[in-house]
């Protein structure tokens, strides 16, 4: 079981990558489109690298709900093995 | 004879080649004489017939932002950085023009190759939901010109000409259009081109269109030589800023050089073979001079567009003698860049617009006994070492496969 605190880490890491979000700048509460600037497209990019990472893939009708960093953390947390 | 509606001025360079990163190294390394050609090392390689390639000098990932280029095709991101210059040369961006009267058009031969090909493999070896998202805006063949217009925020149309190895001259002659018709007041037009990979290879290969000097790099390429055996396949991008004349002015702009007239024909003969009396090609010169109004005595110098192909370089000869002269001072510059396909017509247009700016002629490379054909013979193709000169016009030849014949006058500021 990945932490919470590691998955937001994690997640972090994949942002740098696919969008150049400085990691200090992927807490819980930003916007991935409004405060981060991460396009749909992107968004999708992210989705794959997290089912990498950590195994969970998220599916596209989920992946329209996950607005924030906490909430792509918080469907890591609920949906890994 | 028609007269241009309005003076169209060049006032931004830009270019990222096999001889330079941008337009000061390119043009330096090319009256230097040095070649942008090297031998693939590559394990793919070893069963090719040719094996040469002339690769950019900068890699364009290292000149551009990282999260930005990873979205970007090599093509995109080769005209990106060519884009950027020449709107940097041309000080455009605070210049006031709106963007709404900015256009680009902007060509390639191939588009996205590098990107189809490799998302293809990813399909293969890991299945359809590992393939990017940005797949498709990466390989589209209007994906460079569509990268630059968000690059230099133009909201005036962005194009994108598509007629292989003339796409590059075509936006030239597209741009002079849109000004004329006032569709906008500054248009950036350019051509990019990055397809080193093994299917171009392999398919220019099987045309037998490629030099298999594989043994001598630098020697492989060689317009008008009785011994050329074929073209380099090079990769790269070029970008100009064209302006109307009076906004030029208005705002005190540097102008390198005028875009007087151009000319485009279709040979109507084969889908690959250029006709061999370069009729085609006469026609397109002369439509371009009559659009200047211009006559042949008043052009002084041609960058060829000869790749170093047998049939090629005869057939633009006959072209260039039957359409201007001998009295003119013929340059074959991708004896030295390899041949950029879509991009070429743009670079070698900035080659002539430097040679009317600095009344030099870059020279031939490789030339060392030129070919028995008449036209050939007849022609003055400068070799050896660059000509010091007075020019007032000069015209650049581009040509694809499918017939398109394109010609552009250029003269001085």
């Amino acid at each position: 079981m990945t932490s919470s605190q590691e998955i937001q880490s994690g997640l972090a890491e994949i942002l740098e990558e696919v969008a150049g979000v400085t990691p200090a700048d992927a807490t819980p509460e930003k916007s991935f489109t409004d405060d981060l600037d991460v396009d749909s497209l992107s968004m999708v990019e992210i989705a794959t690298a997290v089912e990498d990472k950590f195994g969970v893939a998220i599916p596209d009708d989920e992946l329209g709900n996950i607005k924030t960093v906490g909430d792509a953390i918080s469907y890591i947390e609920k949906n890994q093995g | 004879m028609s007269t241009p509606v309005t003076d169209v001025v060049v006032t931004g360079l830009g270019a990222t080649t096999p001889l330079g990163g941008d337009v000061a190294s390119t043009w330096d390394a090319l009256l230097a004489g040095r070649s942008g050609v090297s031998r693939i090392t590559d394990d793919w390689v070893k069963d090719y017939p040719a094996q040469l390639v002339a690769r950019l000098a900068t890699d364009p990932a290292e000149q551009i932002d990282r999260v930005r280029a990873r979205r970007l095709d090599r093509s995109q991101q080769v005209a990106v950085v060519a884009a950027e210059e020449a709107w940097r040369d041309a000080g455009a961006a605070d210049a006031g023009v709106p963007a709404e009267r900015v256009a680009v058009v902007l060509g390639t031969g191939i588009g996205g190759a590098l990107t189809l090909l490799g998302q293809d493999d990813v399909l293969e070896q890991k299945g359809p939901k590992r393939v990017s998202p940005f797949t498709i805006p990466m390989l589209m063949p209007n994906g460079p010109a569509a990268a630059v217009g968000l690059a230099i925020g133009a909201k005036g149309g962005v194009h994108a000409p598509v007629s292989a190895c003339a796409s590059g001259a075509e936006a030239i002659r597209w741009g002079l259009d849109l000004l004329r018709f006032d569709r906008a007041d500054v248009v950036l037009v350019g051509g990019a081109e990055a397809c080193v990979h093994p299917l171009p290879m392999a398919g220019f290969a099987a045309m037998r269109a490629m030099s298999t000097r594989n043994d001598e790099p630098e020697r492989a390429s060689r317009p008008f030589d009785k011994a050329r055996d074929g073209f380099v396949l090079g990769e790269g991008a070029a970008a100009i800023v064209l302006e109307r004349a009076d906004v030029a002015k208005a705002r005190g702009a540097r102008i390198h050089a005028r875009l007087a007239g151009a000319g485009a024909t279709a040979d109507g003969y084969d889908l690959v073979a250029p006709h061999p009396d370069g009729e085609g090609a006469a026609r397109a010169i002369a439509a371009a001079l009559r659009d200047a109004g211009l006559s042949r005595t008043d052009v002084g110098h041609v960058n060829a567009h000869a790749t170093s192909t047998p049939v090629g370089d005869t057939a633009e000869a006959a072209a260039i003698r039957s359409s201007l002269g001998d009295h003119v001072l013929v340059s074959a510059t991708k004896s030295q860049t390899g041949h950029l396909l879509g991009a070429a017509g743009a670079l070698e247009s900035v080659f002539t617009i430097l040679a009317l700016r600095e009344q030099i002629v870059p020279a031939t490379a490789n030339l060392e006994d030129p070919d028995d054909d008449a036209a050939v013979q007849a022609l003055d193709i400068v070799r050896h070492e660059p000509r010091r000169t007075t020019l007032t016009a000069a015209v650049n030849d581009s040509f694809g496969f499918g017939g398109h014949n394109i010609a552009l006058v250029f003269t001085t500021a």
